[in-house]
């Protein structure tokens, strides 16, 4: 095992050799970054051109030229790297650790939704293969693989931010939206459950008239002008979701597992209380530090408290619910931010912003107002972002899932007589998110150098604007910071995903064979 | 709900032996080819796709005028619509929604709306200097369209070669050729097609395509390879080896037939990324640059004027979507049609069809 990673950390590093090289010396010959100097007419056109030509070596040909950069490179083994320096004669390490932050924030909470509701949806598809809803997803993932980012970025911005503004101005839904949302919420959910064709229209009735009557509920009590939940709703809420993440988890029928979800529902709604103080404490990131603390060490606690068997399911079980309901939360102390917010002069009740990544405040605002704005801000981009990436995790999913099913050991798992749910979440879910999970690990890494045009599209200034600024000011020095932070991270992240591979499957040893 | 599961579970044996008996009758005394053909004409949305992709590139290519020969003295090929896209005729402002102008005069909507159909003068707008923005947007879908065919043809070239090279030689040579496309595989092809994208764009679009078809054989190269390791292995292989062939023979003639589909299918899905990496470059504006048309690049000028002109936006942006969706549903088509698992679904009159023939079998 050691020596199969030796090697391959070896192989690695000729692979970043191999590819900066080739780069290096692409960029190079593909541009002089003294061009606009040359025929500039500043009086200190040629002092520029002489300094510059001594700070970036640029006298040296570019295959030569490379191993300096590479010295400097190099210098992590004696712990001083060197990037190099831009031709703003700054540092490059320095605009990449300013740059880092801003994208990653840009790009986790896309890629987790992505993941999630691809694979949810991907595996539904694959339940219900050769359905309508299939062939319809089929569809709608093909069509989103089809779509420019930059173009869906447009049509949401118009949509999503523009218009959801003045909507927001005077929150009341119009009857056609309600029967078309209604409507889409009946075929939805009616597909996805399907059955017989008495049970699909039930379930068609059902779904549209709760949707119809809570968007009417919300439009005339003006929710959306001042939303919010309380703890009414959290709790209700809160039992909702200890009775599905029990009927995914354990199955219904596992009463242990039951009793302790509710429980937790019961005590995430009693420290709602407690929680509107703490939010409003001088140090609110440590509250929230302590709260989650508090929350799982409750979970495992009540979870120890209810199992009597299979310890293990039940504290999973808890613990979900419990960070569900805290979400929830969290979720309303926020809700109730959003009127100031809306008031505040930066704001000026257009809250949904097409651009940037905060606001200019006037004057210094409360932990939550900007948490809130930091949010607001993302929504846009990691819908987007959302859109584009989450159809290969349906394609994906699906077609393991159903390689999955075809396999001899769901045959004998049915056969001895276990329950469909069993059977689907224990031993083909888990088998299928084998693969998925290196897929993840892969994406994760090229995400950091991916979300270019994103960056472009909703003004951010994270790697992909450095990216820009490098290839059009020929750069060099940037340009190949850039990349050498994308490709590393790109082939750690395939070797962490062939030895996570390994771990997940025992039927997979890395490094046998020769 | 749980009874009728059972019931299935049941009955999949009888089912799975008369679907055999179906789907083998089909198959009867056909060559792989024509297999692979019916069931790609089977998948409908395939063959629509087909049909839609051929359309949208007759009507494209024959729109607007060709001039071949000298500047001065043109010898010009009409095309079927009356602007090109140097022409500028006068801006229009006739009936535009609040004081717009060069709004597009294509009314699709037959009756309803009071009037019939018709295209009108400029059927989908002009921009700001009053070129006929359907001369700009044919333009730019000829531009992706070619550089999406070149980028094509390059990749599915060397990447056919070297991954067959490598896969059939194996050792030094594999080891050799293998190391040099993980070297251009660690690169994002966003990154490779922006430096050289800039550099060449003003070269024309050509340029641009030959360049990036350069890069982006990397991935059909690996799959290519690891076809060829295991088909090198076959019995068939050592029979035309046996017999005398030269390797070349043995690679063209033997092993790559059998790859065939492996390649096809992939060249089609690069054809789709070739599509959306051409605009999303032109985009960014290291693409195909003004005074030539691209429709990355038409989005990427007219993205602001959204919301008073959104028709400047919606154009470009339903054809690259059109192209890049039949290629997709291309495809899929053709993945299932190669794919020897693939097994179609069986309706219930065909079963009960086979059902009554073992019936009157067995009596």
């Amino acid at each position: 095992m050691l020596s199969y990673i030796t090697r391959r950390l070896g192989v690695l590093f000729v692979i970043l050799f191999g590819s900066s090289f080739i780069l290096y010396n692409l960029a190079a010959i593909s541009g002089d970054p003294l061009e606009g100097l040359r025929t500039s007419t500043e009086p200190n056109a040629k002092q520029q051109i002489i300094t510059l030509t001594r700070e970036l070596q640029l006298n040296v040909p570019p295959p030569l030229r490379y191993f300096i950069w590479l010295k400097g490179i190099l210098g992590v083994f004696s712990g001083n790297i060197d990037f190099g320096k831009t031709r703003d004669s700054e540092q490059v390490i320095d605009a990449i650790a300013l740059a880092i932050p801003t994208t990653i924030r840009l790009v986790t909470a896309a890629t987790i939704i992505a993941i999630i509701l691809g694979i949810t949806l991907g595996i539904v598809t694959a339940l219900r293969q050769y359905s309508r809803f299939d062939y319809s997803m089929t569809f709608v993932s093909f069509l989103m693989f089809s779509l420019p980012i930059f173009w869906v970025a447009v049509l949401l911005k118009q949509y999503l931010a523009i218009q959801f503004n003045d909507f927001l101005a005077n929150p009341d839904i119009s009857l056609p939206w309600i029967l078309g949302i209604s409507a889409f919420s009946g075929v939805f959910w009616s597909a996805v459950i399907s059955g017989t064709r008495k049970r699909v229209l039930q379930i068609f009735a059902i779904a549209a008239l709760s949707t119809a009557l809570l968007l009417e509920v919300l439009s005339s009590l003006k929710w959306f002008a001042n939303p919010g939940l309380g703890p009414v709703i959290i709790f209700i809420l809160g039992i909702g979701i200890a009775f599905g993440v029990t009927q995914l988890s354990t199955g219904i029928s596992n009463r242990q597992a039951l009793n302790a979800a509710i429980s937790m529902a019961v005590i995430g709604t009693i420290s709602y209380f407690p929680a509107q103080w703490a939010f409003e404490t001088s140090r609110p990131r440590l509250a929230l530090l302590i709260m989650a603390v508090i929350t799982i060490g409750f979970a495992i606690a009540s979870a120890n408290v209810f199992a009597r068997v299979d310890k293990g399911a039940v504290i999973r079980t808890a613990v979900i619910t419990a960070v569900l309901v805290a979400l929830l939360v969290i979720l309303d102390q926020l809700m109730s931010q959003w009127a100031p917010y809306m008031a505040n002069d930066a704001v000026n009740y257009r809250p949904v912003p097409t651009f940037g990544q905060t606001r200019d405040w006037f004057s210094p605002v409360p932990f939550w107002t900007r948490t809130l704005d930091i949010l607001i801000h993302l929504i846009l981009p990691t819908i987007a972002l959302t859109l584009i990436s989450f159809a290969g995790y349906i394609r994906f999913s699906r077609g393991t899932l159903l390689e999955v099913l075809n396999q001899d050991y769901i045959r004998t798992a049915r056969a001895k007589g276990l329950t469909e749910r069993t059977v689907i979440m224990r031993h083909a879910f888990r088998n299928t998110m084998i693969p998925i999970s290196t897929i993840m690990v892969v994406d994760f890494a090229g995400i950091i150098g991916g979300a270019i045009i994103t960056e472009r599209v909703f003004g951010w200034t994270g790697m992909g604007t450095l990216f820009n600024k490098a290839i059009g000011s020929f750069d060099l020095n940037l340009l190949m910071g850039v990349f050498f932070l994308t490709a590393s991270l790109s082939v750690l992240a395939n070797l962490v995903a062939d030895l996570l591979y390994s771990a997940l499957d025992p039927r997979i040893r890395v490094g046998a064979g020769k | 709900m749980a009874l009728r599961k059972k019931n299935n579970l049941s009955e999949s044996a009888g089912i799975d032996a008369s679907e055999n008996a179906i789907l083998n009758k089909e198959t009867e005394g056909l060559s792989q080819g024509q297999i692979v053909f019916r069931r790609f004409v089977r998948h409908r949305a395939a063959m629509v796709s087909v049909f839609f992709l051929l359309f949208i590139i007759l009507f494209v290519f024959t729109a607007l005028d060709y001039k071949i020969g000298s500047k001065d003295k043109p010898f010009t090929i009409p095309g079927w619509w009356k602007y090109g896209i140097e022409d500028l005729p006068e801006l229009q402002f006739e009936n535009c929604p609040n004081g717009t102008v060069g709004c597009p005069t294509i009314d699709a909507v037959p009756y309803f709306d009071g009037d019939g159909m018709m295209l009108g003068a400029h059927p989908f707008g002009q921009d700001d200097i009053g070129r006929d923005y359907f001369a700009l947007v044919m333009r730019g879908a000829q531009r992706s369209i070619t550089v999406m065919f070149i980028i094509g043809a390059i990749a599915a070239t060397i990447g056919t070669v070297v991954g067959a090279i490598s896969g059939y030689f194996r050792g030094w040579t594999d080891a050799i050729l293998m190391r040099f496309t993980d070297f251009i595989i660690t690169i994002p092809s966003i990154i490779i097609g922006s430096v050289v994208g800039y550099h060449f764009g003003n070269l024309g679009v050509i340029f641009l395509a030959v360049y990036l078809g350069l890069f982006a054989w990397t991935g059909l190269s690996r799959l290519v390879r690891g076809e060829f390791l295991s088909l090198r292995e076959r019995e068939f292989v050592d029979a035309a080896r046996v017999a005398g062939a030269s390797n070349r023979r043995i690679i063209f003639k033997h092993i790559l037939p059998n790859a065939i589909g492996v390649i096809i299918v992939s060249v089609t899905l690069l054809m789709s990324g070739a599509i959306l990496l051409e605009t999303a470059l032109s985009y960014l504006g290291f693409g195909v640059v003004a005074p030539d048309v691209s429709l990355g690049l038409l989005i990427s000028q007219y993205q602001d004027s959204f919301t008073t002109r959104p028709w400047l936006f919606w154009y470009p942006g339903i054809f690259i979507i059109s192209i890049a969706l039949s290629i997709n549903f291309i495809g899929d088509g053709l993945r299932d049609a190669f794919d020897p698992r693939q097994r179609r679904r069986i309706s219930r009159k065909e079963r009960e069809e086979a059902r009554q023939i073992q019936r009157s079998a067995k009596a």
